[in-house]
C-alpha cells in the first residue's frame, strides 16, 4: 500500500509529545522548541506525501468509475465487546481527511515555527513553560491528525475529548493567571457538556445502525452508493420515534451538538471568546484554524446520513445562519483584537455550517441534481481556506500585541508606519476574509452563497448580508489597528516587525491566502468523491464583491482616520451597540442560568436532602451509638478486681441457678 | 471418728474463700498471683479428694491434678514474666495503675 | 474406724492449710505471704500423701513448693525492697472481699449439703496405685492413656519458656 506511512503522521507527533515532555525538561528551551519545529516539519512533507498521493495518485483501488475511494490504511480491533460490537482504532483516507491533514500540519507547522519568536522575550530567551508549550502543541497535533483520520465514530469520539484537553491545557497555559484558569476550565465544561450529547447520540446510533464504523455507516461497499446505504440505516429503525422525531433524528441532532459544541455554535459559543486567555499562537492554531473545525468535519463525516435526515438539517441550518450573524454582529464593537477574531471565526464556521447545511437543497431527495453537493464541497473549501487566512490574522494579532504588549484596540492604532510586513500580511488575510477576488476568500465564499441561493432566495440575501458584515468589522480592526491616528508608544521598545520566526510564516501564509482559491476544490473534496461541475456565478460573486466593498467603504470612512463618527454611531444607538459590546448578555445569561437556576434552584434542594436526610440519618445513627457508648463505658473502669467481682458473682448465680434447677426439678 | 470425705473438703472451701479475698483486696499483682495459686490449690485438692473417694482405682481426678500442676507453673511463670515488665515500665505493680485500657 | 494417728494427722493438716491460707491473704509482707503460700502447699502435699497419691504429693512439693514458690520469691525480690509493707488494705474493700468469698464458700457449702449423699464416704484401703503403672498410663496411648495431654503439656511448657523469655527480657 502506498500508504502505509500514513501512520508515521500520526507517530512522529504523539512521539514529540512524550519526548519533549518527558526529556523536555532535562533540555535547553531553546533545543526543545527546535525539535519540535524539526518534527513538526517532518510531520507536514510526510503529510503533503499523503494528500498528494491521496488525490493525484492513481493506485489500484484508489479511483474507481472517476471517483475516490475512502481508504482504509489500517483498522485493526481495539476493543471487542462482542463479537459485533467492536471498537476499532485506525486510519482512514478519504478526500475531507487528506485535506485535513494538509490544513493542520500547515498551520501547525506555521505556529511551532512562530511560536520560536513569539514564546520569547525581547532578547530572544525562551519563556518559562517552553518545553511544556511545545510538548502540549505536538499533543494537540496528534490529537487533531488522530481525530480526522478516524475510521469510526468511537475513534472521533476520543480524539474529540484529546483535542478538548490539549485546548484545555494550552488555553490555561499560563496557569498563574486567574483568567486563563477560568477560561481553561470554560472551555473544558462547555465543551464537555456538548461531547455528552455526543456521546448519546453515537450511542443511539449505533444502536440502531449496529456499527461504528464508517465504512458500514457512510460508505458502504463502494464510495458512490453512500446515500442509498444511509437511507437504508436511517429508514429501518424509522418507526422508533420520539417526541415525534425519529432515533436516527435525535442521534444527528444529538451528535451535531457535539460538533457544534467544538465550533462553538450558538449557544455554545461562550467558551471561545474566553479561550483567547491562551497565547496567540494556540489561538491561531486550535481556535482558529483546527480545532474549532472539528464540529464542521464532524458533521460533513456523516454527511450521507444527514442529508437523508432533513430535520437535522434544518436545525444545523438555523443554527448555522443565526451564529454567522449574531456573532458578526458582536465582532463589530469588540475592541480586543482577539476577541474581535475569535467572533469572526465563530461567524465564519457557522458559514460552513450554514453551507453544510443547505447542500442538500430542497429536502430530503435522493436523486442527484445540478448543485447538488455544492454546499458540502464549498463548505470544505472554506475550511481549507478559512483556515490559511484566519490563521494568518492571528499570527499578526501575535505578532501586534508581542510589539505593544496589550490586545486592545486603543493601544494600537497607527502601527502601519512601524510594522509595514505585518500590515501588509494582515490586510491580505482581511481581504481574504472579505472575499475580495483573487484572494482565497472570495472563491469559496461565493461557492457558499451560490448554495445558499440554491436553498433558497432568503437564506442567500441573509448569508450576503453576513459577508458584508465580514468585510465591515474585518477591516474596522484593520483600519483601527495600523491607521486611524498616530501611534503613541508606551513602553520603551518601539514597535517594529518581529524576527524572521515569526514574520516567516505570515509571509507564507499571506502567500497561501492569495493562491488558496485557485486550488481545484470542486474536484477534490466532494462528498462522494467525484467531480463537481461548478461555474463562477456572476450574479453572486458580483453581488458579494459589491456588498463587501461596501462593507470596506463604510469601514475605511468611519474608521481610517480618527473622527467622531464611530462615538456618534455608538451613541445614538447606545442600548444596541452595549448589547453587541457585552455579547448580547450571553454569558450573563448562562451565569444566571447555572448559579440562579441550576445551583439555587436544583443544587440547593438537593444539597439539603443530602445533608439533612441522608447524612442526618447516619448521624443519628453515630450519635446514637456514641451516647450508648458513654453510657456502657463506665462499666469499663480499669479495675481488674471489680471485674473479678462480678465475673465471680456471675459464677455463682449460674451455681445457684444450677442448684435450684437441680433440687426443684 | 471416721475421716469422711466431707472433712477434706472442708479446709479446701477455706483455702478457695481465702483466695477470693485475697484476689479482691489485695493491690500487689504479685500477692494477686499467690491468691490465685491459693484458689488453684483448693481445685486440685477437690480432683484429688473426689478421685479418692469415689472412685478409687481409677484416676482420672489425681491425673488432672498432674496436669494442672505443669499448667499452673507455666502461667505463674508467664504472669511473674509480666509483672516483671510492667514493674519495668513504671517502676509499681499496684494493679490500680495499670489502668491505661479504661476509657 | 481410722487410726488415731490419721485423725490426728489429719486434724494437723487441716488446721495448717486453714490457718496458712488465711495468713498468707491478710499479711502486708509480700515475702511473708510467698512463705505462708508454701506451707499451704506443703500442707496439701501432706495431704495427698495421706490419701497414698505419693506421686502426686511428690509432684506438688516439686513443683509447686520447689519451682513456683522460688519463682515468686525471685519475682518479689526483684520488685519490692526487702522488708517493706504493701499498702494497707481499704475497709469497704476489704468488707467487699469478706462479702463475696463468704457467699462463694456459703454457696458451694450448701451445695455439698444439699447435694451430697457422698459426704459420708470413707476412705477405703489401698487403690493400687504403683509408680510404674503410674509411668505406663501417662505414656500409654490406650484407653487411659494420657500420651496425648503429656505431649501437649510438653508443648505449652516449651510456649511458656519462650513467652517468658520474649517478655521479661531487656529491650
Amino acid at each position: 500500500m502506498p500508504f502505509n506511512y500514513t501512520i508515521a503522521v500520526i507517530a512522529i507527533p504523539l512521539f514529540m509529545f512524550l519526548f519533549l515532555g518527558l526529556a523536555g525538561v532535562k533540555m535547553s528551551r531553546k533545543l526543545t522548541g527546535v525539535l519540535g519545529v524539526l518534527g513538526m516539519l517532518v510531520t507536514t512533507v510526510l503529510a503533503y506525501g499523503v494528500a498528494l498521493t491521496y488525490f493525484f495518485g492513481t493506485g489500484q483501488g484508489q479511483v474507481v468509475d472517476g471517483v475516490r475511494q475512502a481508504i482504509t490504511v489500517w483498522n485493526p480491533d481495539w476493543l471487542s465487546f462482542t463479537k459485533t460490537l467492536v471498537v476499532r482504532m485506525g486510519i482512514m483516507l478519504d478526500p475531507i481527511a487528506a485535506m485535513m491533514l494538509v490544513v493542520i500540519t500547515t498551520v501547525s507547522f506555521m505556529v511551532h515555527l512562530y511560536s520560536l519568536g513569539y514564546m520569547s522575550d525581547h532578547h530572544g530567551n525562551a519563556e518559562k513553560g517552553f518545553q511544556r508549550y511545545y510538548a502540549f502543541l505536538a499533543l494537540f497535533t496528534f490529537s487533531m491528525l488522530g481525530l480526522v483520520v478516524a475510521t469510526n465514530l468511537f475513534q472521533i469520539f476520543i480524539f474529540f475529548e484529546m483535542v478538548g484537553v490539549s485546548s484545555y491545557l494550552l488555553i490555561g497555559f499560563y496557569y498563574t493567571s486567574p483568567a486563563a484558569n477560568h477560561a481553561s476550565k470554560k472551555a473544558f465544561i462547555v465543551t464537555r457538556l456538548a461531547d455528552f450529547f455526543f456521546l448519546v447520540g453515537i450511542m443511539i446510533l449505533s444502536y440502531y445502525s449496529g456499527s461504528f464504523d464508517f465504512d458500514t455507516l457512510v460508505f458502504g461497499s463502494n464510495h458512490a452508493n453512500s446515500l442509498e446505504v444511509a437511507q437504508s440505516i436511517i429508514g429501518n429503525p424509522g418507526v422508533a420515534t420520539f417526541m415525534g422525531c425519529s432515533a436516527m433524528t435525535w442521534a444527528l441532532t444529538f451528535i451535531f451538538i457535539g460538533g457544534a459544541g467544538k465550533s462553538a455554535m450558538y449557544p455554545l459559543h461562550i467558551w471561545l471568546p474566553d479561550a483567547m486567555e491562551g497565547p496567540t499562537p494556540v489561538s491561531a492554531l486550535i481556535h482558529a484554524a483546527t480545532m474549532v473545525v472539528a464540529g464542521v468535519f464532524l458533521v460533513a463525516r456523516l454527511f450521507p446520513l444527514y442529508v437523508v435526515c432533513q430535520a437535522a438539517m434544518d436545525v444545523i441550518l438555523v443554527v448555522g445562519a443565526f451564529t454567522a450573524f449574531y456573532a458578526a454582529a458582536i465582532a463589530c464593537v469588540q475592541s480586543d483584537i482577539k476577541r474581535a477574531l475569535a467572533f469572526s471565526t465563530i461567524s465564519q464556521i457557522a458559514f460552513m455550517m450554514t453551507s453544510l447545511a443547505v447542500s442538500s437543497a430542497d429536502g430530503a431527495l435522493i436523486e442527484i441534481h445540478e448543485g447538488y453537493g455544492l454546499g458540502y464541497m464549498a463548505s470544505m473549501f472554506h475550511l481549507f481556506t478559512h483556515a490559511m487566512f484566519k490563521a494568518l490574522l492571528f499570527l499578526c494579532a501575535g505578532a501586534i500585541i508581542h510589539a505593544v504588549h496589550s490586545n486592545e484596540n486603543s493601544d494600537m492604532h497607527g502601527l502601519h508606519k512601524y510594522m509595514p510586513i505585518t500590515s501588509i500580511a494582515f490586510l491580505i488575510g482581511c481581504l481574504a476574509i472579505a472575499g475580495i477576488p483573487p484572494f482565497a476568500g472570495f472563491w469559496s465564499k461565493d461557492e457558499i452563497l451560490v448554495a445558499c441561493y440554491n436553498k433558497g432566495l432568503g437564506w442567500g440575501i441573509w448569508m450576503t448580508m453576513v459577508a458584508g458584515l465580514t468585510a465591515f468589522y474585518m477591516f474596522r480592526i484593520y483600519f483601527l489597528i495600523f491607521f486611524w491616528n498616530k501611534h503613541e508608544v508606551h513602553t520603551e521598545h518601539e514597535p517594529k516587525d518581529q524576527p524572521w520566526t515569526m514574520t516567516l510564516p505570515l509571509i507564507i501564509l499571506a502567500v497561501i491566502s492569495i493562491v488558496a482559491g485557485f486550488v481545484p476544490a470542486h474536484n477534490m473534496v466532494t462528498w462522494d468523491g467525484g467531480h463537481l461541475h461548478t461555474q463562477l456565478d456572476w450574479t453572486v460573486a458580483g453581488t458579494s464583491v459589491l456588498v463587501a466593498l461596501v462593507g470596506i467603504g463604510l469601514a475605511f470612512k468611519m474608521y481610517y482616520k480618527e473622527n467622531p463618527l464611530p462615538e456618534r454611531m455608538a451613541s445614538s444607538c447606545r442600548g444596541l451597540w452595549t448589547a453587541a459590546y457585552k455579547r448580547f448578555y450571553m454569558d450573563e445569561l448562562y451565569q444566571f442560568i447555572t448559579h440562579k437556576v441550576i445551583f439555587q434552584g436544583i443544587c440547593k434542594p438537593i444539597a439539603w436532602f443530602d445533608r439533612a436526610i441522608i447524612d442526618g440519618f447516619m448521624n443519628m445513627l453515630a450519635v446514637g451509638t456514641q451516647h450508648a457508648a458513654y453510657g456502657v463505658r463506665r462499666l469499663q473502669s480499669g479495675s481488674i478486681q471489680g471485674y473479678v467481682v462480678v465475673y465471680f458473682l456471675g459464677a455463682l448465680l449460674l451455681a445457684v441457678i444450677t442448684l435450684i434447677c437441680v433440687l426443684v426439678f | 471418728m471416721n475421716l469422711t470425705l466431707l472433712m477434706y473438703l472442708i479446709p479446701s472451701i477455706i483455702m478457695f474463700g481465702c483466695g477470693v479475698y485475697g484476689f479482691l483486696t489485695r493491690k500487689n499483682m504479685i500477692a494477686i498471683m499467690i491468691s490465685l495459686e491459693l484458689m488453684l490449690n483448693s481445685v486440685d485438692i477437690n480432683f484429688v479428694v473426689f478421685n479418692r473417694f469415689l472412685f478409687p482405682g481409677q484416676f482420672e481426678g489425681m491425673f488432672f491434678t498432674l496436669f494442672a500442676i505443669a499448667i499452673a507453673a507455666a502461667e505463674t511463670a508467664l504472669a511473674l514474666a509480666i509483672i516483671i515488665n510492667v514493674f519495668r515500665a513504671i517502676k509499681n505493680v499496684d494493679i490500680n495503675q495499670i489502668n491505661k485500657l479504661k476509657f | 474406724m481410722e487410726s488415731v494417728g490419721n485423725i490426728i494427722m489429719y486434724f494437723i493438716i487441716a488446721i495448717a492449710i486453714i490457718a496458712f491460707s488465711v495468713l498468707t491473704v491478710t499479711t502486708r509482707k509480700i515475702l511473708r505471704s510467698a512463705t505462708y503460700l508454701l506451707f499451704v502447699l506443703f500442707a496439701t502435699a501432706a495431704l495427698y500423701f495421706q490419701m497414698d497419691y505419693h506421686f502426686l504429693g511428690a509432684v506438688q512439693i516439686a513443683v509447686y513448693a520447689g519451682g513456683i514458690v522460688v519463682l515468686f520469691v525471685f519475682a518479689i525480690l526483684l520488685t519490692h525492697k526487702p522488708g517493706a509493707d504493701t499498702q494497707a488494705i481499704t475497709s469497704h474493700r476489704k468488707w467487699l472481699g469478706v462479702a463475696v468469698a463468704m457467699i462463694g464458700a456459703l454457696v458451694c457449702g450448701y451445695a455439698l449439703f444439699s447435694y451430697g449423699g457422698f459426704c459420708g464416704k470413707q476412705l477405703i484401703g489401698d487403690d493400687g496405685l504403683s509408680i510404674d503403672r503410674l509411668g505406663q498410663m501417662l505414656l500409654s496411648t490406650d484407653k487411659f492413656g494420657y500420651l496425648l495431654p503429656f505431649e501437649a503439656v510438653s508443648v505449652l511448657l516449651l510456649a511458656c519458656i519462650i513467652g517468658g523469655v520474649v517478655i521479661a527480657r531487656r529491650r
